[in-house]
């Protein structure tokens, strides 16, 4: 009897030892770890793809694929983008009627900090991109916004890239739990498929990289907003972040957003962090 | 087989064949408007969801011009296409907020 007490006792215990592990599991699993996560993207890349170098991947489709490596390589002694950022370093130190300038709105004077935006304000509670505190400095100083797609908005990022350029993706998620919900948002969006192709940013970009669509080479998600802005031949111009998020969603038959909507704030804030450590490339040009 | 049930048989077939031979009645402004009304909700439906597709817009504005223009069987036609592409919008967005996670990278 005492055995068979004993025994039961046992297998209570080794239940409710098991349940505990469960139960702790499924916790952990419920948490989001940015960090981990961003990991876990990053590693998904590099096996992938296990002969492209880590800093190369913010190359788009030329990391993929090597004759269209060369192609751009010769590109780059007469790149497209030359115009657009002549321009936007002399619209950069050009001063606003009140005599006050863009350096003036931003840290460092706007010189090598295309690295850590987009951020989370704080006060505002939500995702800033470049763009928009570009804009918000226009208005900030009397002026009018500028549009959000292309044309004097590219001018102006593509020096800040420049100016930027190598240094290392830093996007900080800071302990605040909106700051996570916006984090948490992006990526739902990035994942969520849309439009009458039913297609996600996930379709192309995580699981397609490297494969045509069309005349097109699908550029990896990993390091994809390194590189902008971007001169592409498509478009005949610069264009944005967010005109790139337009035209991906024109292109699967969604309704884009508007510029600069929450949505696209956080779908930037979730791809940028997640390409922490990879160099700005920007501005970019692509087919 | 029973009269009855034989009688039932002709008489069902003798309804399917004047139903397929009259002549189908021209679509009306009333039709139109409620075909219109109904597409127009499943769209507005759609983007208060964030999830317009350019075909509804396209098919949306499609049926409006037929319909200005006086040509209501295609506007109606063209309405009820624009409802079903909403409402096909609007299944998307709903299976998409858990479906979204089986293709995220882990």
């Amino acid at each position: 009897m005492k055995t068979r007490s004993a025994i039961w006792l046992g297998s209570a215990l080794f239940a409710l030892t098991a349940l505990g592990f469960t139960a702790q599991r499924v916790i952990a699993a419920d948490k989001i770890d940015p960090a981990t996560e961003a990991k876990a993207f990053q590693n998904f890349y590099f096996q992938k793809f296990p002969n492209v170098k880590h800093e190369d991947f913010v190359n788009g489709p030329y990391s993929m694929n090597e004759d269209m490596k060369r192609q751009w390589q010769e590109k780059e002694e007469f790149p497209p983008y030359e115009f657009a950022l002549d321009a936007g370093k002399e619209m950069f130190a050009t001063p606003f009627k009140n005599g006050k300038t863009y350096a003036d709105c931003f840290p460092n004077g706007g010189i090598g900090i295309r690295q850590n935006y987009p951020y989370f304000d704080g006060k505002e509670g939500k995702v800033v991109t470049l763009e928009l505190a570009l804009n918000r400095c226009r208005a900030a100083n009397g002026e009018e916004p500028y549009s959000y797609v292309k044309d004097e908005m590219a001018s102006l990022t593509a020096y800040m890239a420049f100016t930027s350029r190598g240094k290392l993706m830093d996007i900080k998620i800071p302990d605040d739990p909106r700051a996570l919900e916006a984090y948490e948002n992006g990526k739902r969006y990035f994942y969520t498929r849309r439009g009458q192709m039913n297609f996600s940013c996930a379709s192309c970009h995580v699981q397609s990289p490297g494969e045509r669509i069309r005349a097109e080479i699908l550029a990896p998600a990993l390091g994809i907003l390194n590189a902008m802005p971007i001169y592409r031949s498509e478009w005949s111009g610069m264009g944005t972040t967010s005109r790139r998020f337009i035209t991906c969603n024109s292109q699967t038959r969604a309704v884009p957003l508007e510029p600069q909507s929450d949505e696209y704030r956080d779908v930037e804030y979730f791809l940028s962090y997640v390409a922490n450590g990879l160099p700005i490339s920007g501005p970019g040009a692509r087919p | 087989m029973s009269t009855t049930m034989i009688g039932m048989r002709s008489l069902a077939l003798v309804l399917l064949l004047t139903a397929a031979a009259a002549p189908a009645r021209a679509a009306s402004e009333a039709d139109y408007k409620a075909a219109y009304a109904a597409a127009e909700a499943a769209a507005r439906e759609a983007a208060g969801l964030r999830n317009q597709w350019t075909p509804t817009v396209s098919t949306l504005a499609a049926a409006k011009k037929a319909g200005d223009g006086g040509d209501f069987d295609r506007a109606v036609a063209a309405a009820k296409e624009a409802e079903a592409l909403a409402k096909a919008s609007i299944f998307q967005a709903t299976s998409e907020k858990e479906a979204w996670k089986a293709m995220e990278i882990r």
